[in-house]
């Protein structure tokens, strides 16, 4: 059995449901969204914390309450909403294998739109030491814990990282009777801005910046981690480890199938449209770059599927073409570019009207943006990891045969 | 389970340590006839040396000639490809390939191949660089020398002793776990005194892995080796690694470790790994960060294409190493007691070999088992490899819990009340999968946790605080 819609949106979080949405307003008529779980929403409907939905929808939700309206949007637009549908593989033909409940079948669209969003990176892929007892979790897996199944996995966590959703993490913990031991972050700084940084302390939980783990101890569960801080090493007594932040794009699909993942960003090599290398499929949101907010993915959500709205709209003859892409090229410190290749003959603003970038390490000096090596952008500053830095698209760049970022440190 | 009568009961066999060698050793015996009882320290099966290895079904190719390991490995390989298909378990039938990386190694081939021939292991041959990088294009340009060993094939390192446990619980099989033994006393019949009750048993088998020798000193033996943990790192890559890796690539052994393998799994990975590191601790395998990167940085140097593949789990093994190479099998037939010692890394091979030596040994107890059953009923296992049809794939299989192995509810719920139940979290992941993919548990752990509850010795969700 064959199932065919003109597009086909593979993830039902923010940025998903906005492009299928947005796809619809655009009147296109079959617009099918593919969700593995029960429900849709994606990270926001274990997100009890933030608020969302304020620019999107002009008030403030909870998460599970913001993942409730995207379903109501979807419905409203016609999206043909199909929950429970894991999909398998991609195929070079903008076709899927999906299975649910057990029927594995084949689905076909004219353009495929990937937003699977992002998480955090394992405990294993981060290499961190020690032992394996049970009680080793990342947020996202706290989250559903206390969200969606009313448990708790620890009550004295030692939590890792410093990112927004590190602190997020210590308030979580706190609303439900768990009291982080300690929140202990590699770097000597904290990578979200203040007053985040400052929670632990006005909570009343250590905080150790610039602190190594050298292990995790416990037999069948967690029993404590001993860290390196300075010359010091420090046993810490804990019944859990939160491996916080560190996000990664979920880009098991594109590596099942074989499609190329961008550099640095280990995500799919967009252009400004969100078109991939295969012009049939696209991708949106915490997918392309790890991670922005639920409002992002929004917001890059709609404008995309705007975008494949218009790449429908053109004749077919034109689609068939393969419009030259330019790479935009950069070095370390730079972690990664979004997009990644600049369609040249596209001459009308892209879906994305600003490179998105980020930076492996904190750095002070000078990014430029050289469009056939004449410098056209530049700004000084520091920049730190984690952080979004957004450099607007010149009119200039659609002509450009080599664009690049550089930087200068000092 | 023993219920509060076990003490009355006399098993004709007692195991001690529920690791492949036991689990193998209690399939020989209740198949055999004999009323068996597994006594395990810890709250399930294959928590030892046996939940950490390679999972590479040996041919003893490169074991020492004439020594027992050989012949066990070999027996045990035989008996592994005559059962896996009735009871659905894997086999990725790769073949490896013995790579030399230098001069040094290449001129150390021909001995293996001279080796592989005395211990009558077919089809093992050189090949050179040029052949091998045909048959593997991603190995490296650096390679020097290979030869060939058709035989060498990979297997489910947990699905294979579950299913020889699951065997002798279907014939009848006690398990005990939680059940430390703590001492030992043989008048007549063995008196064990365990951490849940007495056991009575006429004879007693030792695969207690990693305390072998401490178990030994528990039956009032004199120990007669000392074990002697070595410990081994493993990095799992993602499966977009396994298109690179389809043969099991070895280095040439040396005295003290098989190597640094990078070999596929079932489950569509590819590892590489172990480290022999040397250590007293018996329980801990940690895993340190410089020593996986340096893992990860040899598969590259194999490997170019695996310089940027993600990694998806990391995890270390003990392997229960003594003060010589050989297995350490003592059989003592005064007290009708049976130790199968220093079972290292062919030891997922060379278990349902072991066991049936046991068996033989057994014989010279002069007491006589019960008659074997005529009918042995049936007893297959899910299917975990990814080689062959999943749950996923049936039709019914109901939700799937975690996607990226694609595990479903159906396949949770029939590991949770199985046979041979899981006891503790590892053992469900190693049951069905769930949770040991790429996300290690970022989207199902929490569900897990709800689906476990009540079910495991070490809850996932830590119970409501009273008060």
């Amino acid at each position: 059995m064959v199932n065919a819609a003109d597009v086909i949106v593979i993830g039902g979080g923010p940025a998903g449901v906005a492009a299928a949405v947005e796809l619809r307003r655009r009147g296109v008529e079959r617009v099918m969204l593919l969700e593995r779980e029960a429900d849709l929403g994606g990270a926001t409907r274990h997100c009890g914390h933030s608020p969302f939905g304020m620019r999107e929808f002009g008030r403030v939700y909870s998460g599970p309450a913001y993942a409730r309206r995207l379903t109501v949007e979807a419905e409203r637009h016609g999206v043909t909403v199909r929950a429970g549908h894991s999909v398998v593989s991609l195929h070079d033909e903008a076709r899927l294998t999906v299975a649910c409940n057990g029927v594995v079948s084949q689905f076909e669209a004219e353009r495929i739109i990937v937003a699977t969003g992002a998480r955090e990176a394992s405990r294993a892929a981060r290499l961190l030491p020690g032992g394996r007892p049970v009680g080793v979790l990342s947020t996202g897996a706290l989250q559903g814990y206390v969200t969606l199944h009313g448990l708790m996995p620890f009550r004295r966590p030692v939590i890792l990282g410093s990112e927004l959703v590190t602190f997020s993490a210590v308030l979580t913990c706190l609303r439900h009777g768990a009291r982080p031991a300690a929140v202990v972050e590699a770097l000597p700084y904290a990578l979200a801005r203040a007053p985040a940084s400052w929670f632990p302390g006005l909570v009343g939980v250590p905080f150790f910046r610039g602190a190594t783990l050298l292990d995790i101890q416990g037999g069948a569960r967690v029993e404590s981690v001993r860290i390196g801080h300075g010359d010091k090493t420090r046993d810490i007594a804990c019944d859990g480890v939160l491996v916080t932040g560190h996000f990664v794009p979920e880009t098991s699909l594109f590596l099942s199938s074989g499609m190329g993942l961008a550099q640095g960003a280990r995500a799919p090599a967009i252009d400004q449209d969100g078109r991939c290398a295969n012009p049939l499929y696209f991708a949106c949101g915490n997918v392309l770059r790890a991670v922005e907010t639920g409002g992002w993915a929004f917001r890059e959500g709609r404008a995309i599927g705007a975008a494949v709205a218009r790449d429908l709209a053109q004749p077919r003859a034109m689609r068939r073409q393969d419009p030259p892409r330019v790479p935009v090229a950069f070095e370390q410190p730079i972690k990664l570019v979004v997009p990644g290749y600049v369609r040249a003959e596209d001459a009308a603003a892209g879906a994305l009207g600003e490179f998105q970038l980020r930076f492996i390490a904190r750095v002070r000096g000078e990014l430029s943006l050289e469009l056939d090596g004449v410098r056209v952008w530049a700004r000084r500053g520091e920049f730190l990891p984690e952080r979004r830095v957004l450099v607007p698209m010149p009119a200039a760049l659609h002509a450009a045969r080599h664009i690049a970022f550089r930087f200068g440190e000092g | 389970m023993l219920g509060c009568s076990g003490a009355d009961e006399l098993f004709d066999v007692a195991v001690i340590g529920g690791g492949v060698v036991g689990c193998a050793v209690m399939r020989r015996f209740a198949l055999a006839g004999a009323k068996t009882v597994l006594i395990e320290a810890a709250p399930d099966i294959l928590a030892g040396a046996s939940k950490a290895n390679s999972a590479i079904l040996h041919t003893g190719f490169d074991a020492p000639p004439g020594s027992l390991e050989c012949q066990l490995v070999q027996a045990g390989y035989r008996e592994y490809l005559e059962i896996h298909a009735a009871h659905n378990l894997p086999l990725l039938e790769t073949g490896a390939l013995v790579c030399a990386w230098s001069e040094a190694e290449a001129a150390r081939l021909e001995s293996i191949v001279a080796q592989s021939r005395l211990n009558g292991v077919p089809g093992v041959r050189p090949i050179g660089a040029m052949s091998a990088r045909a048959l593997v294009p991603s190995l490296s340009a650096g390679l020097v020398d290979a030869i060939e060993v058709p035989g060498e094939y990979i297997i489910d390192p947990w699905s294979a002793p579950l299913a020889y446990l699951t065997q002798a619980v279907a014939l009848g099989a006690k398990l005990l776990f939680n059940a430390e033994l703590l001492a030992g006393h043989f008048q007549g019949a063995w008196h064990l005194q365990t951490k849940a009750g007495e056991v009575r048993a006429a004879a007693v088998v030792n695969a207690a892995g990693l305390y072998g020798d401490v178990v030994d000193a528990r039956l009032g033996f004199t120990p007669a080796f000392t074990i002697k943990p070595r410990k081994g790192q493993f990095v799992v890559f993602d499966k977009a690694a396994a298109r690179h890796v389809p043969r099991i690539i070895l280095p040439v052994p040396n005295e003290t470790t098989k190597g640094i393998v990078l070999c596929p799994t079932v489950f569509g990975n590819v590892l590489v790994g172990p480290t022999a590191e040397e250590q007293e601790d018996r329980t801990r395998a940690t895993v340190e960060t410089q020593t996986l990167t340096a893992l990860m940085r040899r598969a590259a140097e194999m490997m170019p294409a695996l310089e940027e593949m993600p990694v998806t789990a990391v995890y270390a093994g003990l392997r229960p190493a003594t003060e010589t190479k050989d297995y350490r099998v003592a059989c003592r037939p005064e007290q009708r007691a049976i130790t199968l010692g220093g079972i290292r890394s062919t030891g997922l091979t060379a278990a349902l070999g072991l066991a049936g030596h046991a068996l033989s040994l057994h014989a010279q107890f002069g007491a006589a088992l019960p008659a074997a059953l005529p009918l042995v009923p049936p007893v297959c296992l899910p299917n975990l490899a990814e080689s062959r049809p999943r749950d996923w794939q049936q039709q019914g299989c109901g939700e799937i819990i975690c996607h990226c192995e694609m595990v479903t509810r159906r396949e949770i719920e029939a590991a949770l009340t199985s046979a041979v139940p899981p006891g503790d979290f590892g053992g469900l992941k190693r049951r069905t999968r769930a949770g040991l993919g790429r996300c290690q548990g970022f989207y199902c752990n929490a569900k897990l946790a709800a689906l476990t509850q009540g079910r495991l010795h070490t809850p996932l969700a830590v119970p409501a605080e009273s008060g």
